[in-house]
């Protein structure tokens, strides 16, 4: 069954008609953003390996668990500094601007609709997705649309931690020459900082992420075919 | 051009176009990650504003003297030789050699700013010393001049940097640190400071200064280093 078209519906940014549910464009940037973020990940280790400690000189941040401790070199890339840093700042570029038109496409196309977190229609889902989860709650919640409530949720997370990461790494680039920047995160050590605590969240995300696809191929199955076009239910 | 020489020629032709879009992090100058590395050079001139200046902090943000890194490329930290004068070389009106006495008598600066080693750390210290760009003014720069090399007398020490960066107001040759002669852990008797670069272009141990129509390399540079490194 169609849903009924709504009220003020424009064309070419409510799509009508059954969708699938991993339109073409979000499956290219997000199998190139996996490539990228392990490269961007892995050269970022590397060049925190040089200097493993957050603070300034003699001022260790206090929180920071792993003070002094280099990251494992299996979990780097680019060999040494230089290398790591040549790395890191080259594919800098193609992460921001797969971003970008993954972005551009996410709200022109009305994708964000069914993706976002929208607290009325997500969070109660989102809860007794959770419940299920943890083995509290036998019956899982029904997914409203594309996703349940618990995907919404991390998946916004996502996207709004993103953002962080590329604006702290232009903060560490350019302290000087984007003085309001890294003023505004906090000055240079807290953007250092900052930078590995998002990386250490999307990293931590990664792994629930990966666990849940494994639990549901199917959904490796669309993100990488597409998946067959399916008239969602609202609600 | 027989069949198997095309073919030759054509693998030879593949080989070389995947040479160049390359990752290869022990030859980061080369290939894409090169090629990356000017496209970055060229935004990095956009973003530089030379009338820009670094935060000036106050005396409390210093980093204690101990926690502030000193670092050789040599054996040892290098003895100035005797007699010890800085030469101003390359396209100027008048060559200079400046005595330490010399370079006391000129304008006095000093810089407190954040300290951006390509490691990692960031410290702070205070500067004291001359505006590269005042000795540029007593030299007579010529204006086809678009670089300068810093060079040390420490055999192979030396780094080159673009004219806008080295002629900044916080860019100093600097004689004093944290209110004390310069020691010899951190480049005496005189060395490059700035606000606007990475440590690693700050040549310690300075000998010359040229100021050139092309640019050089520079010892971290040549190694793989990134040429522009600024901040």
């Amino acid at each position: 069954m169609q849903p009924a078209p709504e009220l003020g519906h424009r064309p070419g940014r409510t799509p009508a008609g059954p969708r699938r549910p991993q339109p073409a464009l979000i499956r290219a940037t997000h199998w190139a953003n996996v490539v990228l973020f392990v490269i961007l990940a892995g050269s970022g280790l590397r060049i925190l390996a040089a200097y493993p400690r957050l603070g300034e000189r003699g001022q260790d941040y206090g929180w920071y668990p792993f003070q002094g401790a280099s990251p494992p070199a299996v979990l780097t890339l680019g060999g040494w500094l230089a290398g790591a840093r040549h790395w890191h700042f080259a594919f800098a570029w193609l992460f921001a601007a797969n971003a970008l038109v993954y972005a551009v496409y996410f709200f022109a196309s009305g994708e964000w609709r069914r993706r976002l977190f929208f607290p009325r229609r997500d969070a109660r889902n989102a809860w007794g997705t959770l419940l299920h989860d943890l083995r509290l709650r036998r019956a899982a919640p029904p997914p409203v649309g594309l996703y349940n409530g618990m995907q919404r949720l991390s998946y916004t997370g996502v996207l709004a931690a993103a953002p962080l990461l590329v604006l702290s790494g232009l903060a560490l680039y350019k302290p000087v020459q984007l003085p309001h920047l890294t003023a505004l995160l906090g000055g240079y050590d807290a953007a250092r900082a900052l930078h590995l605590l998002v990386l250490a969240a999307l990293a931590l995300f990664t792994v629930v992420h990966v666990v849940q696809v494994a639990l549901h191929p199917r959904t490796l199955a669309d993100m990488t075919l597409g998946g067959r076009p399916r008239a969602e239910t609202r609600s | 051009m027989s069949g198997s020489t095309r073919r030759r020629f054509l693998a030879g032709a593949g080989l070389a176009a995947l040479g160049g879009l390359a990752c290869d992090g022990r030859r980061p100058q080369a290939g894409f990650l090169g090629l990356m590395e000017r496209a970055n050079e060229r935004f990095q001139r956009a973003l530089f504003d030379p009338r820009r200046l670094a935060p000036e902090l106050p005396e409390e943000e210093e980093s204690d003297p101990a926690d502030f890194p000193a670092y050789r490329i040599g054996a040892v930290y290098p003895p100035p030789p005797a007699g010890w004068a800085l030469r101003v070389t390359g396209l100027v009106a008048r060559p200079l050699a400046l005595g330490l006495d010399d370079l006391r008598r000129l304008p006095a600066a000093r810089t407190r700013v954040r300290h951006h080693c390509v490691e990692g750390w960031s410290a702070v210290a205070s500067w004291d010393g001359v505006r590269l760009s005042e000795v540029a003014r007593l030299a007579g720069v010529d204006p086809r001049a678009r670089y300068v090399e810093f060079r040390s007398f420490e055999p192979g020490y030396f780094s080159s940097w673009d004219l806008e960066s080295a002629l900044h107001p916080q860019t100093l040759l600097a004689y004093g640190m944290n209110g004390a002669p310069l020691a010899r852990e951190y480049g005496a008797p005189l060395r490059l400071y700035s606000a606007v670069k990475l440590g690693y272009k700050m040549v310690k141990y300075l000998a010359e200064v040229s100021f050139l129509p092309v640019r050089t390399g520079g010892y971290w540079e040549d190694q793989g280093y990134e040429w522009f490194a600024g901040v």
